[in-house]
């Protein structure tokens, strides 16, 4: 039984990660309807911005409290994530709205081989290992739960309930939603449908960074082909919970992360990937539009 | 007269003003993007700690550079490229006959093709053609043929399949084990091998024919990794991420390619070379590659062809016509992954060794991106984006020359995926509809009307 338990923890941490990219891919899938294939390559990108500050801090400024690094590291990570993937969309996407649907598409996966090639050309092909940043460990009925652990968890229900409010409760968000149910209606009535296009990517990079400096600074190590695993898992969470529901992307984040882990502990863990596709294919085929989506409505 | 000069001087100046602060702006934005990955780079020092170098001399060129190539575009580029548009739309616009070139371009092409393996013999020499025939040759048409069979299904059918890569690791895997636990030939494997991507196919398509579009990608990238991720793991069989070696070769009506005595090379009394193996993988490529496009031509005017692309253009429509969508569905799959699994096993026998790296992701990003970049259902643009953009890459290989201008360091490899995922996304933004943009359906009543597919939305594949 406590066995079962830690792994629900080692699953629900791993879920928060994968919850945080996946409402990057449902935010913009569900307002212009792509794959936004270059997400989980964001993700990685964020992952090294957080990277490349720590080593800043580690190098010109030790000794600063490890409170302040974090923060600082998930900041410039955010940052830099959402610059890129604003140029992204205005560079790949923007000239192709409108056009057919595989155009993006395609332009997203090169996007993906750009953005982490450009990081393995920048920053070299090897493993990037950090020391760990905090390493607390607290024993609460039998059952550990790392300091990295709560953060992780902790970060992300705050995140998840700014954006909850954002989505829900600002004009911002109600422009998204205007522009996800309708783009051409929503900008006759007044709504800048590609500055609001625009603040989507960039909410979903930013969401993205966090993810990346919180597995930076779980594992302790990233490397330039970390977005490509995480990036298909988190689509697969997204599509799990229904494509377009913020919340449903974070319970698919959730599903995904105890799946994984779970499976890694009574089966094999070298089947662990195979035992989640699959659970995705079976959603699918019984359940198409996920566990909180809408059903697609066929119109002729 | 003099107000008239004034005008234009003052919105020269207007766009020389605008120019600059727009490169002022994408200096600004440059920075940001570039300033923690190029301006430092993480290093591992000799007690394996990461440390920082910095390269600011670097990011400062990679800013000015795109200072400067802003402020021509606004202020040179874009005027220009205004004012020949309006000319070109003031001009009428005059039908062009079809130069001789471009009706007869399938039959040109294949005569080169044919005649590519003689024509490098003969400009390089027997040893020299090796690079040639297999890195650029044979290498292209393996993917002309991958992508041509994936045209079937995302082409015609209008479904978007990620996992085309996993039809392909079947046939490979399938000729690589067969032959080496069984000793069965090239040419029985052959068939076999498609036969079962085939059916791969069809057990990947039953459960998949609910689902639509973007949901469809997905199932079919799990499908992919699903393949990779056993291949990987079952190691009695496949031997895991090891491979399998030391397949066995083809044999031409039973000749060998090797030193024996009856083999090619001393059968035909020629000196011993490799290279004679590999013009031999060529026509054989070749001739499977046009096999493709064959059945590919006359399918599209079979009842199923048809059926192909009216599902691809409305599949609400389409129901309501009697058509049975799901062996429609089933077909395109099946015939799609049948020439994967063709180009599957020819990869092994060219090989000579397959493992899961082989059959990654990228391998199907980099399918379907020819299919699409060649413009969907079009075999002459497909085949001209498998050789831009394959050949493109191989060619980076060969750049020494850079060498002497950045430096005995530089490896032009390196950047290969890079300005391969560039190009993509700048042939995509240049031609949405790709090389050769058709989707016009083949059939269609006493004439060809203007409006056609090309202007209606593609239906939910």
């Amino acid at each position: 039984m406590e066995y079962f338990i830690q792994q629900l923890v080692n699953g629900l941490t791993l879920g928060s990660i994968y919850g945080m990219i996946a409402i990057g891919y449902t935010m913009v899938y569900g307002i212009i309807g792509m794959i936004n294939f270059a997400h989980g390559d964001i993700f990685m990108l964020g992952g090294f911005a957080a990277l490349i500050v720590f080593l800043l801090l580690t190098t010109f400024m030790a000794g600063v409290p490890v409170v302040l690094a974090l923060l600082l590291m998930m900041i410039v990570g955010m940052l830099t994530a959402a610059l890129w993937n604003w140029t992204i969309e205005r560079v790949a996407y923007r000239p192709l709205r409108g056009s057919f649907r595989l155009a993006p598409l395609i332009t997203a996966i090169g996007m993906s081989i750009v953005l982490s090639n450009f990081i393995q050309v920048t920053q070299g092909p090897r493993n990037k290992p950090i020391p760990p940043l905090v390493s607390s460990v607290y024993d609460l009925f039998g059952i550990t739960v790392s300091l990295k652990q709560i953060i992780i968890v902790v970060i992300t229900a705050i995140l998840l309930s700014v954006f909850w409010y954002i989505v829900n409760r600002t004009p911002l968000g109600r422009a998204q939603r205007a522009t996800e149910q309708d783009s051409k209606m929503a900008a006759l009535l007044g709504v800048d449908v590609d500055r609001t296009i625009s603040v989507t990517f960039i909410m979903g990079a930013a969401l993205a960074a966090v993810a990346g400096t919180m597995y930076l600074m779980y594992y302790g190590v990233v490397v330039f082909t970390d977005g490509f695993a995480p990036g298909v898992k988190a689509f697969t969470a997204a599509v799990l919970g229904g494509i377009g529901s913020l919340p449903g992307a974070v319970l698919g984040g959730l599903l995904i992360g105890l799946i994984e882990s779970l499976w890694s502990a009574y089966f094999t863990i070298d089947y662990k990937d195979v035992a989640t596709f699959s659970i995705l294919a079976i959603v699918l085929i019984f359940k198409p539009s996920g566990i909180l989506g809408r059903p697609e409505v066929e119109k002729v | 007269m003099a107000n008239v000069a004034s005008t234009t001087a003052s919105a020269g100046s207007e766009l020389t003003a605008r120019a600059l602060r727009e490169a002022v702006f994408s200096g600004l934005i440059t920075l940001g993007l570039f300033v923690l990955f190029v301006g430092l780079k993480s290093d591992q020092n000799i007690r394996n700690e990461l440390i920082l170098n910095q390269r600011w001399s670097l990011l400062a060129i990679f800013v000015v550079v795109a200072m400067v190539g802003r402020f021509l575009m606004v202020a040179y580029a874009q005027p220009w490229l205004a004012q020949r548009k309006a000319v070109k739309a003031a001009a009428p616009e005059v039908a062009k006959e079809e130069s001789f070139f471009s009706r007869n371009f399938s039959k040109i092409a294949i005569l080169a093709l044919v005649l590519y393996p003689p024509v490098i013999i003969a400009l390089f020499g027997v040893q020299g053609s090796l690079k040639w025939v297999d890195n650029f040759g044979v290498q292209i048409l393996i993917y002309v043929m991958l992508a041509w069979g994936l045209n079937i299904v995302v082409g015609l059918a209008g479904l978007l399949d990620l996992g085309y890569v996993a039809f392909y690791a079947v046939g490979a895997y399938s000729y690589a084990l067969l032959s080496s636990y069984f000793g069965l030939s090239f040419w029985v494997l052959l068939p076999v091998a498609g036969l079962l991507a085939a059916c791969w196919g069809v057990v990947l398509g039953f459960p998949v024919l609910r689902l639509r579009g973007d949901y469809l990608a997905i199932v079919t990238l799990a499908f992919g990794e699903i393949i990779r991720l056993v291949l990987i793991n079952w190691t009695e069989v496949t031997k895991g991420t090891f491979g399998v070696s030391g397949i066995a070769k083809a044999t031409l009506f039973g000749i060998k390619f090797d030193a024996s005595k009856d083999g090619f090379a001393a059968l035909m009394g020629l000196p011993l070379s490799s290279a004679y193996y590999k013009i031999f993988l060529f026509y054989l490529i070749l001739g499977l590659a046009l096999l493709t496009a064959f059945v590919t031509i006359r399918l599209r005017r079979m009842p199923v062809g048809r059926a192909w692309e009216a599902l691809r253009e409305d599949e609400i429509a389409c129901r309501s016509l009697g058509i049975n969508t799901t062996t429609t569905k089933l077909t395109a799959f099946a015939t799609g992954a049948m020439f994967g699994g063709f180009a599957g096993s020819f990869f092994a026998v060219r090989q000579g060794f397959v493992s899961p790296e082989s059959f990654v992701f990228l391998e199907s990003a980099v399918i379907l991106a020819i299919v699409v970049l060649g413009g969907m259902g079009s075999l002459t643009g497909i085949f001209v984006a498998a050789v831009v953009m394959i050949g493109g890459t191989e060619i980076l290989r060969e750049l020494t020359f850079l060498k002497m201008i950045f430096g005995p360091n530089f490896t032009p490899e390196l950047y290969r995926m890079l300005i391969f995922g560039l190009a993509m996304v700048v042939v995509m933004v240049w031609k949405p509809r790709g090389f050769v943009g058709s989707r016009e359906p083949t059939a269609f009543l006493r004439e060809r009307k203007a409006v056609s597919g090309s202007f209606t939305k593609e239906g939910h594949g």
